[in-house]
């Protein structure tokens, strides 16, 4: 490139003008930028949020104790003690996350030969003490009762391609 | 050998499995060659140790011209057999089998404690379809109760009948049967008399799917998360070999490691279970001092002030003489070396490891230990055998494991007891007779031998023979061990409690010798041998050389009482010969240190230091059985609590003490300081014949006090599940009829039993098998704590 045809293009600004068109073409196109928190994108059924432990419709917990998302856990999140309850039945003393280690790949949820464990839709949510971070069974069942709904919904939306 | 000299031996035959030449012994099952070369046929009802059913099915190959494809496990070689496991015939057959198993086989796999080591789960992935076409109901089977140590799930039994046939061939009982047909099978208990062997936990094992799960482990691991090391068993002289698998530093459950010379594949249900007594509620965690009275959780390097200053307070103002040790005889080498070490370095030669022995008088004349005289596995060949104060179902189950294969193979087993054992296999001759007649009934066996040879009685054997003359049972003992090719003399634990201890031991010499048998000892816990090398008894240095002038033994420590005690992982008023005697002597000692993974209320009322030690599994060490085979372990889980390792604990004591030489690093050092001390010979189980004293005649009732299946040692004691069993739930007194009727005591449930100035009230039971004038009154349990001596008289009174 020569050295005049550099001039006559600083001279006339014809790299700012170029800018401008850009800027003046995406002015009137349609908007994509959310405003979070006042607006949402939509979620998907599949979502990977926060854990919960879900319950039968009859208020039994549904967690057996299998240890098969202890064991497929990547990253070690997942803590559990198990021994027989008062009826016989196998059932968990202890199931801890620690939601640090927790890479949320969702392998425990599908793992899960009950739908026991479940990934419900909540990402936000924050702990002031690093001790928050292991969520324990009572809590987990707590956070299920609480988004049972949704969380069955989407379970059966899911459920053909299951 | 090679190939070709394989070929040419007449014994074998030449197959060909999937294309490759095997060479295979005549008869052998097809199985067995594939198993030996490395392929894999899949099966459920075949097992190496049990008689072949071929019921499963599962092992179905193709034999070339055969019409229909064969089982494997049922279906001997043949020379030229050409065989395929996995041709489309075979594969379709196997496949189809599993269709069948799979039928009734409930889907719980996530709820089952087999799943993940469940034989029907690994071959249903490679031989199942991904889909059952079964849409039916499934069957169900109710559970029976099998007693407290085996969980059942009936509904998931696919009818293998290995359990059934474990039972009956190799625990001697059948306890188990196949109930119906078909579809209608069911395992259960006979008569609903439950599963109570001393062997029952091998079922478990054995079971392929999860119809027969371990409770206590019931539901608290999974078979792909625990860890697993391997572990010997602390309860008998046999050492069987464990693996120990442990998830977060606890132990969860033990199962059998293969170990042919020992213990096979199979485990004693004390040796499987125990492993809950580590977990007990009374654990000792932190080091504790009694001050002014009170008991005080303290730092170990208090603890460790305040036991060496009083150990050392005592040899000051008393001399070294005046301190005493008791060693469990269930302690590693490692752990009785050092209290060996630790005492003598004080100045005191009084430790004994022998906390049961009623008669040290020859002591000095035995052998290096008390070996068995014979190799475990040589147990099976043998053609007759004597077992004196032995009942090897209760003191080493896999002894009588051996002796029974040895018995169903047509050796004459016979025994001298005060009680006629229930025994799983056919006893020639068991020979019946109050402790203090023991001598005698031996003696006239003896006499019988001596007589065929017309040998010279050795001097003091007229005595003994106390004018007893050999009757049928004698002659027939004789002849027997006589006659026989491979025959065995074995003194069991009560021979070591007997008070006349050591008239047995020479008259058993004799009879061996005579006899042309082998001698040899079952001696009391796991490591009786191992205190012996490591001069934790009192006549003898580590390595077995002999002391100038031995200590004073166990029952004389406590006898006479001392002013100092140190103990190690001892329950004194359970594990002592006289429980009154060594709770009295304890109490009035200056100074009592007890190293002890378990805080009763016995070693509160008598200790002034409590320091804990690891329980089973915590700690690494060795044992020698009663063979001789030295077996180290590692430690496995960390102590619970503050606790440590015993040998550690000794260690800083000898630091403490300021007495050189304690500077190990680890119990590999300490085995090896040990080991450079070892005889070379310490083998040798005959002893020179020395005229023994011998006893009178009591005239009164004589107490039995030996220790119970469930109640060896501290650890067993504390095992719930164990402790849940039918053989541990009888705590009973036994007389024979006629004692009850001379008594009055015929009708009567529970008697008052009365030693000196002790009594204690126990149900009674009249047994038809007991010797006249003999009380069974077993010690190692709290009921006759109380009481005093093992052996010698006692009373009885109505209630």
């Amino acid at each position: 490139m020569s050295a005049a045809s550099d001039f006559v293009r600083t001279f006339f600004l014809t790299e700012l003008l170029r800018g401008l068109k850009l800027t003046g073409r995406n002015l009137f196109k349609r908007k994509v930028t959310i405003q979070y928190p006042e607006e949402r994108a939509p979620q998907s059924p599949r979502f990977r949020g926060r854990h919960a432990l879900r319950r039968y419709p009859n208020g039994e917990e549904r967690c057996i104790a299998c240890k098969l998302c202890e064991a497929v856990c990547p990253a070690l999140a997942i803590t559990i003690e198990s021994e027989p309850r008062e009826d016989g039945q196998r059932r968990t003393t202890r199931y801890d996350i620690d939601l640090f280690k927790c890479i949320y790949c969702g392998f425990c949820e599908e793992s899960c030969p009950v739908d026991s464990i479940v990934e419900t839709r909540v990402f936000e949510y924050h702990m002031e003490d690093r001790e928050e971070r292991v969520v324990t069974k009572q809590q987990l069942l707590v956070f299920g009762d609480e988004y049972e709904k949704q969380l069955a919904a989407d379970r059966a939306m899911d459920a053909p391609y299951r | 050998m090679t190939d070709k000299a394989e070929a040419s031996n007449p014994d074998h035959v030449t197959i060909q499995v999937d294309g490759v030449e095997m060479q295979a012994p005549k008869g052998a099952m097809i199985i067995e060659v594939t198993d030996r070369n490395g392929v894999h046929v899949p099966r459920f009802c075949y097992h190496r140790k049990l008689s072949i059913a071929a019921n499963c099915r599962m092992c179905l190959v193709d034999v070339e011209k055969a019409p229909k494809p064969l089982p494997a496990c049922a279906t001997p070689v043949a020379d030229g057999m050409k065989i395929s496991t996995r041709s489309e015939r075979a594969l379709k057959a196997q496949k189809g089998v599993m269709e069948f198993l799979l039928i009734n086989h409930p889907l719980d796999c996530p709820i089952c404690d087999q799943g993940g080591e469940c034989e029907l789960q690994d071959l249903a992935l490679g031989y199942g379809r991904g889909v059952s076409r079964f849409t039916e109901r499934k069957r169900v089977v109710k559970d029976e109760n099998l007693g407290p140590l085996i969980a059942t799930e009936m509904t998931r039994c696919i009818h293998c009948t290995r359990c059934v046939r474990f039972l009956d061939e190799v625990a001697g009982e059948r306890e188990l049967g196949g109930m119906g047909r078909g579809e209608h099978t069911e395992i259960s208990t006979l008569v609903g008399l439950g599963v109570h062997s001393e062997m029952s936990g091998n079922v478990i094992d054995l079971c392929p799917v999860g119809a027969l799960t371990s409770r206590p482990y019931r539901f608290t691991a999974r078979a792909w998360e625990m860890l697993s090391h391997p572990g010997v068993s602390p309860h008998d002289c046999v050492g069987s070999n464990l693996q120990l698998h442990h998830l977060r530093g606890r132990i969860k459950r033990v199962v059998p490691r293969d170990n042919e010379a020992i213990n096979e594949c199979w485990l004693a249900d004390r040796d499987r279970f125990s492993y809950e007594g580590a977990y007990s509620e009374d654990r000792l965690e932190r080091p504790r001092i009694k001050r002014d009275g009170q008991w005080q959780d303290c730092s170990w390097e208090d603890a460790l002030e305040a036991a060496a200053g009083a150990l050392m307070q005592v040899v000051e103002q008393h001399g070294g003489e005046q301190l005493g040790a008791l060693v469990s005889p269930s302690a590693t080498v490692e752990e009785q070396y050092l209290a060996g070490r630790l005492m003598r370095a004080l100045g005191s030669r009084n430790v004994d490891a022998r906390l049961r022995t009623g008669d040290v008088s020859d002591q000095v004349l035995r052998p290096a230990y008390p070996a068995l005289g014979l190799p475990l596995a040589d147990i099976d060949t043998l053609d007759a055998a004597l077992l004196v104060g032995s009942n090897p179902r209760a003191e080493q189950p896999i002894v009588n494991h051996r002796l029974r294969k040895a018995a169903l193979g047509g050796a004459a087993i016979h025994y001298l007891n005060p009680r006629r054992h229930d025994f799983n296999y056919p006893v020639a001759e068991q020979l019946v007779a109050a402790p203090s007649t023991l001598v005698s009934r031996l003696a006239a066996v003896a006499a019988v031998l001596l007589e065929e040879r017309a040998g010279e009685a050795p001097a003091g054997f007229r005595e003994l023979l106390a004018g007893e003359t050999p009757d049928d049972q004698a002659r027939a003992v004789a002849g027997a061990l006589r006659e026989a090719g491979h025959a065995a003399v074995m003194l069991g634990p009560l021979t070591e409690a007997h008070p006349q201890g050591a008239a047995l031991r020479a008259l058993a010499g004799l009879v061996a010798d005579l006899s042309g048998a082998s001698v040899g000892y079952l001696s009391e816990g796991a490591n009786t041998a191992g205190a012996w090398l490591a001069g934790a008894v009192p006549h003898r240095q580590a390595g077995g050389k002999a002391e100038s002038s031995p200590g004073l033994d166990a029952v004389a420590m406590l006898a006479e009482p001392r002013k100092g005690y140190l103990l190690l992982g001892v329950e004194p008023e359970l594990d002592c010969w006289d429980s009154a005697t060594a709770m009295a002597s304890l109490q009035q000692a200056q100074t009592v240190v007890a190293l002890t993974a378990y805080v009763t209320p016995a070693l509160e009322a008598c200790a002034n230091v409590l320091l804990p030690m690891g329980a089973f599994g915590e700690t690494s060490g060795t044992f020698v059985n009663a063979e001789g085979t030295w077996q180290s372990f590692p430690g496995v889980t960390s102590p619970l609590g503050e606790a440590r390792p015993a040998w550690k604990v000794l260690r800083v004591l000898g630091n403490v003490l300021q007495l050189g030489g304690f500077e190990y690093q680890s119990s590999e050092a300490v085995l090896a300081e040990l080991h450079a001390l070892l005889p070379e010979d310490a083998g040798e189980t005959r002893m020179a014949w020395q005229a023994p004293a011998a006893g009178q005649d009591s005239g009164g009732l004589e107490r039995v006090g030996l220790l119970p299946l469930y109640g060896t040692d501290p650890l067993v004691r504390r095992a719930g599940s164990l402790q849940q069993t039918r053989q541990a739930r009888d705590r009973s007194v036994r007389i024979s009829p006629a004692t009850a009727e001379r008594l009055q005591l015929a009708g009567a449930d529970a008697v008052e039993v009365i030693q000196g100035d002790q009594h204690v009230r126990m149900p009674l039971v009249v047994d038809e098998g007991m010797a006249d004038d003999a009380v069974w009154v077993p010690a190692g349990i709290r009921e006759t704590a109380a009481l005093g001596p093992a052996f010698g008289p006692v009373e009885l009174k109505g209630v």
